[in-house]
């Protein structure tokens, strides 16, 4: 059986590389149960009544900033969405400042998402209040992670032993960094794939496998996660183009073939059709990628109950 | 540690129980059993048991986690936070009479939360209250329909359930706090 710890140990959620294996079971077993809530006529439990949660978000989001404000609504949360192109930053406020204006009106946890690797560090180091990160600059994006895993656990029962082939853009992905780091941890054998000017180095100190590919990644996988391509991320030309890219590494029904049958193909979205995945594959039986949605809500959830439900945060809340 | 009731005791008390609910409700026409976890669950399914023996009649059984639901959960920090468990129940409770099932009734704020979650799942006709023990001591005004044994107690004590299901013995024991001497 495996180890389930009782409590998260910190304030925040700030990457997959703070949590331990049994941290990271007690997130996935809680967001079980609040699956069963979501499937309830009335979605909503008064478990963090009197809470306001800030989403504070720098950088555009739709699925991830609503994902968290129904997790938020559900848990009956009051909540605030600060979006950031109308306040006072683009007067120059810096963001220690900002941060410390909104902690005046007392959230129990600050969801934040920058264009900044290691912002919410800085935040969580300066805010009494719980800072959960919904995607700092190339880091992590942890509760994406998370989420990932939680769909891949409920498809297979199981983490440990599955081979996980991660193939798109790397270098840009925070949702890559924080998969690798949760799923090694969970035991998974995972493979990533993508092209050479794409990889980050030093991927094998990570304990995953690097290939350029595909059909190495995919033979014989478990799941499939594929990984946008990050065009606004990118500075110089990294690939000759996107039908190029497709033909090399996009994810089609062919390639797919050449996975277990039974596996599972995810993209944490938006998605780029006909540059990383074929359509068939984004819309076809295997494809869970709706599902990572639903569950996306469910695990927001279980972090946001486990960081401010316990009245550890009561001098903040 | 003294011993209150023993598995005998246990296992009677649940028969009676069993008897007083298709008496009060004229059989097991839409009654469903609701055990609060952890410990109401596996009293509720043996409740189920029961009344299948002596009506011949299947009566639904779920099982309901009030974490979400405490009243204590934002005022302090008190041991260990408590682990959320799915609530599983399968059928409509619209206009059931549901027997909600706990091990224990103490200041009546679990049955409390279990009444507004029952509640967010639909309209029960009437919600009827098993327990098998009842210690006393309540801050809210909930009283149970159904008792396995009043037992009064201090409040320095507890009352342990221990149910074959879970803790491999069937018992309810008195423990006095350590250090207490009264």
């Amino acid at each position: 059986m495996s180890e389930t710890a009782s409590r998260l140990r910190g304030k925040d959620l700030l990457g997959i590389a703070d949590l331990d294996v049994s941290e990271i079971n007690l997130i996935l077993d809680t967001a079980e149960a609040m699956k069963e809530v979501a499937s309830r006529s009335i979605k909503k439990v008064p478990t963090l009544r009197g809470k306001t949660v800030i989403n504070l978000f720098f950088e555009p989001s739709t699925r991830t900033r609503t994902s968290f404000e129904i997790a938020e609504k559900r848990l009956s949360a009051d909540t605030l969405n600060i979006a950031i192109a109308m306040s006072s930053v683009v007067k120059g406020e810096t963001l220690i400042d900002t941060a410390l204006n909104l902690e005046a009106i007392a959230p129990a946890i600050m969801v934040v998402r920058h264009a900044s690797s290691g912002a919410c560090h800085l935040l969580a180091r300066t805010c009494r209040a719980g800072i959960v990160n919904a995607g700092d600059g190339t880091h992590e994006h942890p509760t994406q992670g998370l989420l990932d895993a939680f769909t891949i656990r409920e498809r297979k029962g199981r983490i440990a032993g599955l081979k996980i082939a991660i193939v798109g853009d790397l270098l840009h992905s925070r949702v890559f960094r924080s998969n690798i780091l949760l799923l090694t941890k969970l035991g998974a054998d995972v493979w990533a794939c993508g092209p050479p000017t794409l990889m980050p180095p030093g991927l094998d100190r990570l304990g995953v496998h690097a290939t350029t590919r595909v059909d190495e990644a995919v033979d014989g996988a478990d799941a499939i996660m594929m990984l946008r391509i990050q065009l606004e991320r990118m500075q110089g030309g990294f690939f000759p183009s996107l039908r190029e890219y497709f033909t090399v590494f996009g994810m089609t029904p062919e390639r797919v073939r050449l996975a277990k049958p039974d596996a599972i193909i995810m993209h944490p979205g938006p998605m780029n059709r006909g540059v990383e995945i074929a359509s068939e594959v984004a819309d076809g039986p295997a494809s869970v990628i709706l599902d990572q949605v639903t569950n996306g809500v469910a695990v927001r959830m279980a972090v946001l109950y486990l960081l401010a439900g316990g009245g550890e945060n009561e001098a903040a809340a | 540690m003294p011993i209150v009731m023993d598995a005998d005791r246990v296992s009677r008390s649940l028969m009676r129980i069993a008897h007083e609910i298709v008496e009060r409700n004229r059989g097991v026409d839409q009654l469903a059993l609701v055990g609060v976890r952890t410990r109401g669950v596996p009293i509720a399914r043996r409740l189920a048991s029961l009344l299948l023996t002596i009506t011949g009649r299947e009566v639904p059984n779920g099982a309901l986690d009030i974490t979400l639901y405490r009243d204590d959960l934002m005022r302090h920090a008190v041991g260990p936070q408590p682990i959320v468990r799915p609530t599983e129940i399968p059928f409509s409770i619209d206009d059931r009479h549901i027997i909600l099932v706990d091990d224990v009734l103490f200041t009546g704020r679990t049955i409390r939360a279990a009444l507004d979650a029952l509640i967010d799942f639909g309209r029960p006709r009437t919600i009827q209250l098993v327990v098998l023990v009842d210690r006393g001591h309540r801050e809210l005004p909930i009283k149970a329909d159904y008792v396995g044994k009043n037992l009064p107690t201090a409040l320095a004590e507890t009352i342990r359930v221990r149910l074959s299901e879970v803790d491999e013995v069937d018992e309810v024991s008195i423990e006095r706090a350590e250090g207490d001497q009264a």
